[in-house]
């Protein structure tokens, strides 16, 4: 037989589904034994098993219960380990279901989350003689914070209460306004008895009030949802590959689709580049259009670096970029999340240091009310934050997308936090930011790529900014290190600001520094864009001011470098220093070593 | 996207990280179905390059057939295969007449913690499932190894919005499995739908047997079944109730738990 016959035969049946449930309630209101039910009665446990195990409660002078067949059906697919969310699967009619039997202890909510965080719907649990516990509320809370938008609930134990219709539209009534607080709106209440087997698999008898569909049913109507392609474009980049001739941009569609010819924008680096190709590995006809969902890669026209991290959309909607931003978080951690630590945040792909700037209340998952935080998040806390990133990122508000508007946080080598985006501050140069976007997105670009330029000169665009105090050598060092770049055949021009002040700036005064903050910005953005590199020698402007021409001229590299007559502190973000006694000859070559290392020089 | 789409490019988003993250990383291939398939995603994944070594797990009592189609494989695919074999066991007579679990630990997990050693390996692609049996159930996608190789399935860092585990303290590694939700069926479907080639070990060559799972021939029994197809093949495991390990002697009396906990695949 040769291999090409294995494939030869009538085609597959295409309309079966993967379909992920996640099972949730507080510790003991049956899930367990709902879980065996519904295994039994779909027909889904091995032959002979349901005999064993009755037996063995035989023996062992038990009453036979769910419990017992899933926990041993659960045994043998687990062979003992039994503390861990752990999978177990049936199938019914098309869909093979995938249960996520998360345990109700509290002390394993982080194996829920990471149980309900792939999960594609949650039926949660309650004993309805117990009704709504702590961890039932937990549960729901989590869900949302997940994003799992549909849930059932099963209101269990209907025959303790003798099938009374009163008790479970009071719970009904209680819980579903909870969710819907949560914005989770439950599709289903099901008033079931997993021992009796009432509404899980069969319609009960017990129950003639009840009209609405038994759990397998409720299951049956959950839907798969398709992934987010209605929604504004989202390409978070992952990688880029230079396996061969082509280089590829690769990542997944977390939002809408991407079509050759597209005119991306990446943020934060606002840099700007239309889609060549769309590649793809086995197929005729490579696609011309991607959606949400799928992992793909494509090339661009024009050779700009781009790198992991960065998000690709549309210039008509892009995300937001910010260092500072207000979210919902949880914590898993062993230790506690505290107040302006340092930790790393890993949105999409980005990944970023960040702090915690402000914890303004943590939330009691159980009545929603703010309670006072102590500057710490202890282990599964939840609590409303304020988080700094040390630059700035990309992202969205959770409420509008939500690949883009989620995070984790990482403390040391493990993932111990998750949240979710409120709203995104303006931080304090939101304003040069967004002029420095749009100015970017908008650029309407030569013939010439940059990527040539930077072929032709032998070297990237890079400002070099000294910052001190006056008579330090400021001017000095520049008209060196100009010198020494244009004797080594580099395309360098020393610009000082005052003669953009002189004609560029005439009708500004003195008060408007930051006006002249921007006009300066721009002209060395330009020259930057040109090609070249910039040295700027000024007294105009004062420390505070850098960070906005950080901002205009972004992403291009800079290099800080601050003078002085003696040793103190440093200004934020400076790169080097000298003193006004040093080898200013010498304090050139180290610039120009500096500027090897982030390559600019190549 | 119908249900292999998603299945197929969550593995290839996970093959991506791991690639991204881990500097030094291999992947396991023991020519079986799901780890050919796995190496097939990569296919996809890298856009015709198979960017990392394969490691192949050499006990010596593997079927001849599995060798043959490896190497030919190879070279058809322009593949990268580093052998790890125990050689001080099997000098000293390792079989299974010494106990499957010493054996499977000896030849297997020890062969390939010496191979992770040579290599300095930090990242390992295995291609396990989570429907296969119950222990892989309890897996993450990025599941971390301490320096003894242990895996500690009572604390696993929680995993979710895939963000993975790829941070990780020196001399321990992270385990990668992006076949983590597939099932048997699946596996199947996808082989189908792609035209993945597979050993003829699966399928039924005339006798009324074939094997539904590869491994050691003295460990690994055929079972009955006249499934000459891949169609075939699927239509049986929509009927069985039979655990796609039967055949597999080390499962028994939880020999999975004790060699998994020890830093088996």
């Amino acid at each position: 037989m040769t291999a090409a016959d294995h494939f030869s035969s009538e085609p597959e049946d295409n309309q079966r589904e993967n379909f992920q449930i996640v099972f949730v309630g507080h510790v003991d209101h049956g899930k367990s034994t709902l879980l065996g039910r519904i295994y039994a009665d779909t027909g889904s446990i091995p032959d002979g098993h349901v005999e064993k195990v009755q037996d063995i409660c035989r023996q062992q002078g038990k009453e036979f219960e769910y419990a017992f067949l899933f926990d041993a059906f659960l045994e043998e697919q687990q062979q003992g380990v039994t503390i861990d969310t752990a999978r177990t699967f049936f199938n019914w009619k098309n869909r093979e279901y995938i249960i996520i039997d998360a345990p109700g202890h509290k002390e394993f909510l982080k194996n829920m989350i990471s149980g309900a965080a792939r999960a594609d719907a949650a039926v949660l649990v309650i004993d309805a003689a117990e009704g709504i516990r702590q961890q039932s509320k937990q549960h729901g809370y989590m869900l949302s914070l997940l994003g799992i938008r549909q849930v059932a609930v099963v209101v269990n134990k209907m025959d303790l209460l003798g099938y009374d219709e009163k008790r479970f539209r009071e719970i009904e009534k209680e819980f579903s306004a909870y969710l819907k607080s949560l914005d989770v709106n439950a599709k289903h209440f099901v008033p079931a008895s997993a021992r009796e087997g009432d509404n899980v698999v069969e319609s009960s008898a017990s129950m003639p009030w009840y009209d609405g569909p038994t759990v397998l049913g409720a299951l049956e109507r959950f839907e798969k949802l398709p992934p987010r392609a209605d929604l504004p474009l989202r390409f978070p980049i992952q990688d880029v590959y230079k396996f061969d001739e082509r280089r590829i941009i690769v990542g997944r569609v977390a939002a809408g689709t991407l079509s050759i010819g597209d005119h991306l924008v990446f943020s934060p680096s606002n840099k700007t580049a239309q889609i060549k190709t769309i590649e793809a590995f086995n197929v005729p006809v490579p696609p011309s259009s991607v959606s949400a969902g799928w992992s793909t890669g494509f090339t661009l026209d024009e050779q700009i670096f781009v790198e992991r991290g960065e998000i690709a959309s549309l210039a008509e909607n892009a995300p937001e970029v910010t260092s500072l931003f207000r979210a919902n978080v949880f914590w898993m951690g062993m230790a506690p999340l505290r107040e302006n630590v340092s930790y790393l945040l890993r949105l999409a792909t980005r990944e970023e240091e960040m702090r915690v700037t402000q914890i303004h209340h943590s939330i009691d998952a159980q009545s929603l009310q703010n309670a006072p935080s102590r500057g710490e998040i202890p282990r599964y806390g939840v609590a409303e934050v304020t988080i700094q990133t040390k630059h700035p990122i990309a992202l969205d508000r959770y409420s509008d997308i939500e690949v883009t508007g989620r995070f984790v946080i990482v403390d040391g080598y493990d993932v111990s936090g998750g949240g979710i985006i409120m709203e995104p501050l303006e931080d304090e140069f939101q304003g040069f930011r967004q002029e420095a976007r749009h100015r970017d997105f908008l650029w309407r670009k030569g013939e010439v790529k940059q990527s040539e330029r930077v072929i032709r000169y032998g070297h990237n665009p890079g400002l070099i900014l000294f910052t001190g105090e006056k008579g330090t050598g400021k001017a000095r060092l520049g008209r060196i290190l100009e010198r020494k770049l244009f004797s080594g055949g580099r395309h360098v021009y020393l610009l000082d600001a005052k003669n953009i002040q002189m004609v560029l700036g005439r009708d500004l005064s003195e008060t408007d520094k930051m006006e002249m903050v921007r006009r300066f910005s721009e002209v060395a953005q330009v020259l930057l864009r040109c090609g070249m590199i910039v040295v700027s020698t000024t007294n105009t402007f004062a420390l505070a001011d850098h960070q906005p021409i950080r901002e205009l001229v972004h992403p291009h590299k800079i290099i800080t470098v601050h003078m002085a007559f003696q040793k103190g502190s440093l200004p934020e973000k400076t790169d080097l220093d000298f003193l006004e006694s040093e080898n200013l000859e010498e304090a050139a070559l180290t610039i120009i070593r500096k500027m090897e290392d982030l390559e600019i020089l190549l | 996207m119908d249900h292999l789409e998603r299945l197929e490019n969550q593995s290839i988003y996970i093959l991506r990280e791991a690639y991204k993250n881990f500097g030094n990383l291999c992947m396991l291939w023991s020519v079986g179905k799901d780890s050919t398939v796995l190496l097939w995603l990569a296919r996809k994944a890298f856009f015709g390059h198979v960017p990392f070594p394969l490691v192949f797990i050499d006990t010596s009592y593997k079927i001849p057939e599995m060798i043959t189609w490896r190497d030919n494989l190879a070279k058809e695919w322009n593949l990268e295969i580093v052998v790890a074999r125990n050689e001080k066991a099997l000098a000293e007579g390792m079989g299974p007449e010494k106990g499957r679990i010493e054996c499977c630990t000896a030849l297997k997990t020890v062969g390939l913690q010496l191979a992770l050693k040579e290599k300095q390996y930090t990242g390992v692609i295995v291609g396990v499932r989570a429907d296969e049996e119950g222990t892989r159930a309890k897996e993450r996608y990025f599941s971390a190894r301490d320096k003894y190789n242990d895996w500690d399935f009572r604390e696993q860092p929680p995993e979710l919005w895939d963000q993975f585990k790829t941070k990780f303290a020196p001399g321990t590694h992270v385990r990668v499995h992006p076949l983590l939700d597939w099932t048997e069926i699946n596996v199947w479907e996808y082989i189908h739908r792609e035209k993945v080639r597979v050993v003829d070990l699966y399928f039924d060559q005339g006798d009324g047997t074939r094997y539904r799972s590869l491994g050691c021939y003295p460990c690994t029994g055929k079972i009955k079944s006249t499934a000459k197809n891949i169609p075939e093949i699927i239509e049986e495991l929509r009927k069985t109730k039979v655990p796609e390990r039967a055949g597999r002697a080390q499962d028994a009396n939880r020999g999975m738990e004790i060699l998994r906990k020890g830093g088996y695949m």
